[in-house]
Order: structure tokens, then sequence, then C-alpha cells
């Protein structure tokens, strides 16, 4: 079986496919052709449609539910409500943050959009004819949209907590209050901050947002009776946690139910919770015996699944006359909504928000954050980062700018000078994490060169001085952000979800004639998983990537795994790859030194083959290793070449990276244009480079999207007012800019093969960079700090108030 | 309930005659009824594009367009653009330049950049920015997109001039 001509090494390595290689992606055929299968393509025979009676109200009694004409309609089979659901305990579901949510009605409404009734008919239209006819009677109650006065009113949103002090979180203070996290040391923060030189202040809102991934969230579930099987289809970012609550929920033994998540049509951490959707069409199958599917449409989307942020920091930093800070001090409300439905790790209410250090060497640090129900949607979800760690980088990154404003100092120069040092690392930090590796100084200084900020600030003070001669109207902004996230949860001791440890698998086989296929926990949603795990796995084992076939979403088959989320895939899923091709190279080592007749220690791996040591002309190739593991008596060893790994890792990852944008605002209008936008990322070992910058350019995109204009905004009556693509902002072509990309490479020292994860960094390190370029524009004209998102009004706006405008 | 409509389409150059409620939507139609399930549905309001179909020459958005406006029409969907053993040079640009993630956006995206270079066979970067700004994309930030269709525009150029 070996090759007529010999190739180079240098050919084989290239034949591979693998770490490092700009490999196109293995999904783009289907994809290309209309023949992905995403949930709404799903069709099964007999299949039913559910559709939903959603609350106009956001807060009211429910005093009746009328379900006669509308079960009087042809065509409708079904109408469900808490009472139909009470018998099964499951008119109530726990959330993933300990709380608990009505999956319908039970009594009353707590926001706009909530679940009332669920219709399930023969077909689409005649579900939407009948929830028109579903006749529900409301008795409005006052509504709360801001956490601050909830945090004062009689008015107790959950009466179904009457009398609880305490959640799954701790204490409660108040009948709104959900918990109070702290982390950090407050008593010497403070005594920090009353001895310091300079104390800076700001109070910032992080607004309400939403993934809104182009696919909406939906399910179909399909009990066979005759079987005890249930199958459910759906947009899970965590199949197999959707399997396990299930099970729990259902009481339906987890091996007769199979959970399959079809091609995602993005997620952005919209797709990690459990919805009232997917229990109706769950618990509808179960009645009516057939399969029923669910697809919610956009407004509903927005409406009721999975908003992000909603955070109102207010922070302090101290620091000496010349810069050095000294400490920090945080404390968050938290909005969470009607119920407390966050995808946090079991023991981080506010996800990893103590990461609010940032990139800097703070010596003491608080943080302080209290979560509260108002009458807004449920959710609080990672939108395109790990568990909330935009928001904490958005606050360092602001409170640095208006520090250096305070010290009346570079930004750049302040936050270099503040750098947790290269040597410094494995760095502990003042909010309890352990930073696994970086090189700060020499990214930043590699940005600023690349983009050449000595003439950028110059140019910038010329205009400024043009501006108040009035030769222009136009003013210029340079916007810097330097971010440290934190990803690929586990370890296990310390993450959880519902009490499942945060680990994730890979299960491996070789076929006989040399190809693969590879089982992961996770699943991509656009990631391209199929394209990079391979190149992974070519790497450790020397097959060549196009050889092997990557299996995610499917329960039956794939190992347990906690999913794709938090940029956890390559951090947690990628080292079990690796892990469990090393497992197969050992079995293969043994195999290749009885083939060719000499001890297991005098051959080694080349790449894609085992040489004699010393004697590189006596080798035996993995496929070959592959067909005697199959076909060969190989005494003491098992027959067949499969490996399964479970990593739990030891340490989180630490991606970093130095974002500078230059942008140019009409003062009149209140329009930015962005000029240029430069991204270094450095994401440790880079699997496959045009992944991570297509990754780069989406969460930018991203990013700018919700530094300058989207938003889920309600007016007082609880009312969402951006509920369509009309109001709610998502960039096309025309508003987006051309990045340039750029990297470091500091690989993490713990994972298999350094590989940090990369997919959020741009959203987490974009919204404070975009932002700091507006502020920045303004800031030679007194503006120290105003609240995102900067559309083209609210920038028009802080122009009028700086008194700009003629 | 009205009467429902004598319905005649042509998809993909196949051929479809049924009886439709009037106010059955096209993307319905394709989806469901034919089983065309290239186009997508990501908004309902005509924004995002992920329907974009080509419907008598022009780019039209399906979810938004009910069946009886569309009776007699000739449509093209992603799935007549190619087929897998002749992809149009769109479909292997999109690759080629990863111009693409989840792909939901992709077969309406691909539909519309096909009869974008049928209107402007030349466009610079500015005239696809502009004419693909009916087309959400919420994975990419488009950079790849816009990258994917300038490159099959010359060589789709370049082919005919060799032709020529």
């Amino acid at each position: 079986m070996k090759d007529d001509v010999e190739l180079t090494r240098e050919d084989r390595v290239a034949n591979l496919k693998g770490m490092g290689c700009a490999r196109k992606r293995v999904e783009d055929a289907r994809f290309t052709q209309g023949k992905g299968n995403y949930i709404d393509d799903i069709n099964l025979p007999g299949m039913l449609h559910g559709d939903f009676v959603r609350s106009p109200y956001a807060h009211a009694k429910v005093l009746s539910i009328n379900t006669e004409a509308a079960m009087a309609l042809d065509g409708v089979i079904a109408v469900l409500t808490a009472k139909d659901l009470e018998p099964l305990s499951l008119h109530w579901m726990p959330t993933l943050a300990g709380d608990k949510q009505m999956v319908l009605a039970d009594g009353k409404v707590l926001f706009q959009g909530q679940e009332v009734a669920f219709v399930v008919a023969t077909d689409r239209y005649i579900a939407a004819d009948a929830v028109e006819l579903v006749e529900v009677e409301y008795e409005d109650l006052p509504v709360i949209t801001d956490p601050f006065e909830a945090l004062k009113s009689d008015i107790v949103l959950r009466e179904d907590l009457a009398g609880q002090t305490s959640g799954a979180h701790g204490p409660r203070k108040h009948h709104n209050h959900i918990f109070t996290w702290e982390v950090g040391d407050e008593e010497a923060t403070n005594q920090v901050m009353d001895e310091a030189e300079v104390v800076a202040e700001e109070t910032m809102y992080y607004h309400r947002t939403h993934p809104c991934p182009l696919e909406t969230c939906g399910s179909v579930a399909s009990m066979d009776k005759v079987n005890g099987k249930l199958t459910v289809y759906g947009t899970f970012q965590a199949p197999h946690v959707v399997r396990t609550v299930a099970s729990l929920l259902s009481g339906i033994e987890e091996h007769n139910i199979r959970v399959i998540s079809p091609d995602i049509g993005g997620g952005f951490g919209n797709k990690v919770g459990v919805y009232p959707g997917y229990v109706c069409s769950i618990v509808a199958s179960i009645v009516t015996g057939v399969p029923v599917k669910w697809v919610e449409d956009r407004m509903e989307n927005l409406m009721s699944t999975a908003f992000a942020r909603d955070y109102w920091m207010k922070g302090r930093i101290s620091a000496t006359k010349d810069g050095k800070i000294t400490g920090l001090h945080c404390h968050v409300t938290a909005d969470h909504g009607a119920f407390d439905a966050c995808a946090d790790p079991t023991k981080f209410p506010a996800g990893f928000m103590s990461v609010c250090t940032g990139s800097y060497d703070i010596p003491v640090a608080y943080l302080g954050v209290d979560g509260v129900y108002t009458n807004k949607a449920p959710g609080g979800v990672s939108y395109r980062c790990s568990f909330r760690v935009t928001e904490a980088v958005y606050f360092i990154e602001r409170m640095i700018e208006v520090l250096a404003i305070e010290l009346n100092m570079d930004a750049a120069e302040l936050r270099r000078i503040n750098f947790i040092g290269k040597d410094q690392f494995p760095y502990q930090s003042a909010l309890g994490w352990e930073y696994d590796s970086g090189d700060y100084h020499t990214a930043w200084d590699k940005a600023l060169k690349a983009v050449d900020y000595e003439g950028l600030r110059r140019e910038q003070s010329e205009r400024v001085t043009a501006f108040k001669q009035g030769e222009t109207r136009s003013l210029m902004g340079i916007g810097l952000a330097f971010f440290t996230e934190i990803v690929g949860a586990g370890p296990v001791k310390n993450c959880d979800i519902l009490g499942m440890g945060m680990f994730d698998s890979c299960e491996i086989r070789i076929h006989p004639t040399g190809s693969a296929i590879a089982r992961l926990g996770t699943i991509s949603q656009g990631q391209g998983h199929a394209t990079t795990f391979a190149q992974i796995l070519a790497s450790e084992i020397g097959i060549p990537a196009d050889s092997i076939t990557i299996e995610e979403g499917d329960t039956d088959t794939a190992p347990y795994g906690l999913g794709t989320y938090g940029s956890r895939s390559t951090p947690v899923a990628g080292a079990a790859t690796a892990m469990a091709g090393r497992k197969i190279r050992a079995k293969a080592q043994m195999i290749a030194a009885y083939l060719l007749e000499v001890h297991d220690d005098d051959v080694e791996f080349d790449v894609d083959r085992f040489v004699v040591k010393g004697a590189p002309e006596r080798f035996k190739t993995m496929a070959e290793v592959a067909y005697a593991a199959y076909n060969q008596a190989i005494p003491g060893i098992e027959p067949g070449l499969e490996a399964v790994s479970y990593y739990d890792p030891p340490n989180m990852t630490y991606p970093f990276g130095a974002y500078v944008c230059v942008m140019d605002i009409d003062v009149d209008t209140g329009v930015p244009t962005i000029r240029r936008f430069y991204a270094l990322d450095d994401c440790g070992t880079r699997i496959n480079p045009m992944v991570i910058e297509g990754q780069i350019h989406g969460g930018l995109t991203e990013a700018l999207a919700v530094a300058l204009g989207q938003e889920i905004a309600y007016d007082d009556m609880g009312n969402v007012k951006t509920g369509t693509l009309m109001d709610f902002f998502l960039p096309t072509a025309w508003e987006v800019p051309n990045y340039e990309t750029d990297h470091t490479v500091t690989p993490s020292p713990h994972h298999p093969i350094g590989a940090k994860g990369v997919g959020e960094s741009p959203h987490v390190g974009g919204v404070p960079c975009f932002s700091n370029a507006v502020m920045d524009a303004f800031r030679a004209f007194g503006l120290r700090h105003s609240n995102m998102p900067h559309d083209h009004w609210r920038i028009w706006q802080t122009a009028q108030d700086l008194g700009l405008h003629k | 309930m009205p009467e429902k409509l004598h319905i005649k389409l042509n998809v993909n150059g196949k051929s479809e005659e049924f009886l439709a409620e009037p106010r059955e939507l096209l993307i319905h139609t394709l989806r469901e009824r034919l089983r065309v399930t290239g186009p997508h549905i990501g908004c309902d309001s005509s924004h995002c594009g992920a329907c974009t179909v080509t419907l008598n020459g022009k780019s039209v958005k399906s979810c938004t367009m009910f069946i009886g406006q569309a009776n007699g029409a000739e449509i093209t969907t992603i799935e007549g653009l190619g087929t897998p053993d002749a992809l149009h040079v769109l479909q292997e640009s999109f690759r080629e330049h990863h111009g693409l993630q989840c792909g939901f956006c992709t077969p309406g995206m691909i539909t519309r950049a096909a009869k974008l270079l049928e209107e402007n066979p030349s466009p610079s970067e500015e005239e696809v920015r502009f004419g693909m700004a009916g087309n959400i994309c919420r994975c990419t930030g488009y950079q790849n997109i816009v990258k994917s269709i300038l490159a099959a525009a010359s060589e789709m150029n370049a082919a005919k001039e060799a032709a020529e």
C-alpha cells in the first residue's frame, strides 16, 4: 500500500491538511447548493404545527382562557394551557440559572410576548388562525421595567416566590431581588480608594440586546408510542443537556430519548436556553402521538427567547498620579427580566463578570452584582461571549478611558503601563482567576505601530483645531481596546450547568482502509467544526483531514458533551479530540512495532507513519496499521482501532487581543464612518487561519451592531419597541467596513495543542473599541462617557449636549 | 374561506400546477408544498433576504409575496442555479473565499448575487455592497461575501472573453 512515488516529508505534511492549513470547508458543498438541513426543513409524516397565543401585556392577571372557538376550527387538534400541563408538572420548568419559569401562563403573565396557550393544528396557517380565536381575559397590573424601581416597589412580580428569603444564589433582599454575588475584598478595595491619589468614577448602562441568529429557534418532537422512543430535533447548542433535562422533566428514561441538532443557522447564545416552545412541542407530540413542529417567527424570537446584557454598572478605579492602577470597584444591577433564565455555570450567577480587572495588574478589586426581576423577557445569555465577558471587558475598557481623562493621559500609554507583564504568567487576578499565558506588551506595540498611532493622534489634534476654526464639521475618533477573555469552561470542579460538569468529549473510529469518523459532544452553528476538528486529528494521527468525517449533534451516536457556546469547543472538545487521537496513536505504535518486528520504543511517529528509529526507510503508514488492526491477529492486542476521550480542562484559556478603530463623525448628522479597523488577535495555536479570520470579521460586525445601534428597547408599559428587523439593527454589507486582521501566537500552556478559542474575541473586544472611538472623538470637547448604542440620533444628541451645533 | 386559486408555476425548469388559498405565501409554496427548501425564512418582513428567489427575471423576497401574485411566474431558486456536477461560479467562489459560515443566508445571498452579476457584470466593491444590502448575514461580516462575488465576476468575465 506504499505510494509508488516517494513523497517528501513536506508533501506528506501538506497532504494531511492538518493544523495551520487554510483548508476549505467541507460544510460548504451542501450550504451553497441549498441542501442544508435546518430545523424548519424537517418534515415528518403526519407532522402537526404548533403556535403560541402570547400576552399583549407586560404584567397582568389571566382571568380566563376560552379555547372553544379555536377548537371548533377545522384542522385544530389541541389547544394546551397551563391547566393541561399541570397534571404532568410541566406548567413550570427549571431554568438554567436555578430559577423556574412558566411554560404557559399560570394565572398571570410577566412580560409582553409571554407564552399563554399552545395551539396544535394540521398546518401553520390553521394554527395561526386558531391563535386569533383563543379568547384570553386579562386584568392588567402595574408594570416595572426599571430594576432600580423594582427594588423599591411594593409590587410583587413573582408571587410564586413569596416568603422565600433565599434563592439559588443566596439571600434575597427584597421581593423583586434575585441574588447578590460578591467577589474580592470590598473593605481592602475601599481603603485603597480612600487613600488613592486619583479616583475616577463612572456609571454606565450596557443596554439590553439580542443575539438574533438568522435562523430563529424551533423544534420538532416525535413520540413513537409503539417503541416508547421520543426523538426531538431542535436548534440546540447543547443537545446532550437537552436530553438529560427532557428525561428529568418527562420521566422518560434517557436511553429512550434521542436529541438531534441538525444544521443550525447561527446561535450566538440564543440557542443555549430551554424554551417553552421546546417543552410544548414535546408534550403535544406525547399527547397526539404524532410529530409536532414549533418554529418561532422573528418577532417571537426578539420578544421572548434569550436577550443579552442589560447591566447597570457603577465603577470606581484608583491610581497613582503617574497612572499606576491601585484598585477597582464595580457594582452591577443586573436586570434579568421576569424569570432568571441566564445561561451561566451554576456557581457564577453573573457569569465571568469577575474577569473585569481585564488585562491589567490590579492588586485589589471588588465586584458585587445584584440580580433583579422586572416585567421584561427572561434570558441573560452570553451573546457571542463567554458568560458576561463582554460586559466585563466593556466595563474595564471604559474605566481605563475615564481614568485617562481624569489623569489627562494618553489612553494607550495608560494601558501599557498597567498591563500584566509577560513574566507574570500564570497570573493570579485579584478576583480569583489564573490567567494561563499572555504577552500583552508585544501585541499592543505591534498594533499601535501597524496603525501609526502617533500619526493618528497628530491628525486628530489637527482636526480638532480645524473644527474649532470652523474649517470642518467632522471629528475623528480613535477607539482603543485591549481585551482578555476567559473561555473554555470547565474545569468540572468549578463549572457545571444544572449539576452537569462542563467537560467535553471525542470518540474516534479508524476504518480498515485508513479513513476515520470522529464524533464530538459539541455542535457547530457555523463555526466549521467538520473542517477544523478533522485538521486537529489529521495532525495527531496522520490520516488526511479529507479522509476524516466529523459528526456532531446526535445524542444516540455522539459521546456526552456540554455543547458549543462560550468559545468552549476548541479549548475543551478540541483538547478531547487531540487526546483521543493520542490514544489511537499509542495503540497504533504497538501494532506498527509488531509489523516492523521491533520493540515499541524503537518506532516513532512521523507525520503519517511509524518509522524505525535510525532507519527511516523502514516504516508502516497509519493506513497500513489500520488495516492490520482489523485483519491481522496480533498477540496481546485486541482487534480494532478506536478511542474515546472525555476531557476535563485543568483551567480555562485566556485569549487576548488589541484593537484599534479610526472613525470620522459628522457632527451635524451624527453619522459615524469607520475609516479603519485593525484587529490583532492572539488565540494561541491557530488551527485554520481562514476560519479564524472569518470568525473575526463576523464577531466585529456583531460588535459594530451592538455598539452603534442594536437594542431591545421597552416603553414604560413594557411594550417591546424593537420587535422586527425594521427596528432592530442588523448591519448590512453597506454599513460594514473591511477589517484588517493580524495576530500574535502565545499558546496555552495547559491545552494539548495550545489552542485557546477565538470565535467570541472579536465581539468582546469590538464593542468597547467601536464605542471608545465614538467617545474619543468628543474627548477634546469635554465628553467623559455616554451610553451605547451610539446610533446616529444619540451621537447627534451627544454633540448637541456638548454645544457643538451652530 | 375564499375560493382556492388555480396556480401554475415554473420552478427551476419544472412545471407545477395546484390549487392554493390566495393567502399562501410563495416561500411556503416553495418550501412546504414543493419541498424546495433552499430558500429560508429569516424575518417574515422582507428585511433579511434569506428567502430571495429570482422571479420573472427579478430578485424577489418570497416571504412577502402571495402565491396569487406569483401565478404564472418563472422562478429560480438556489437549487436551479447549479448542479453538484456543474456548480454555478458563485457556488464555487463562496466556498473558495469563505463567504459563508452557518449557511442559512447563503442560498438567498448567492441567488441575489447571481442576479446582481446579470444586472451588472463588472461591479465595483461599492456596487456589490449596495446591491447586496437587501441580504443580511449574521456570521461573516460580509467582507468575504463581497470578495466571493467580485472574484466570481472576474472569473465569469474571463470565461466570457475566452469564449468570444
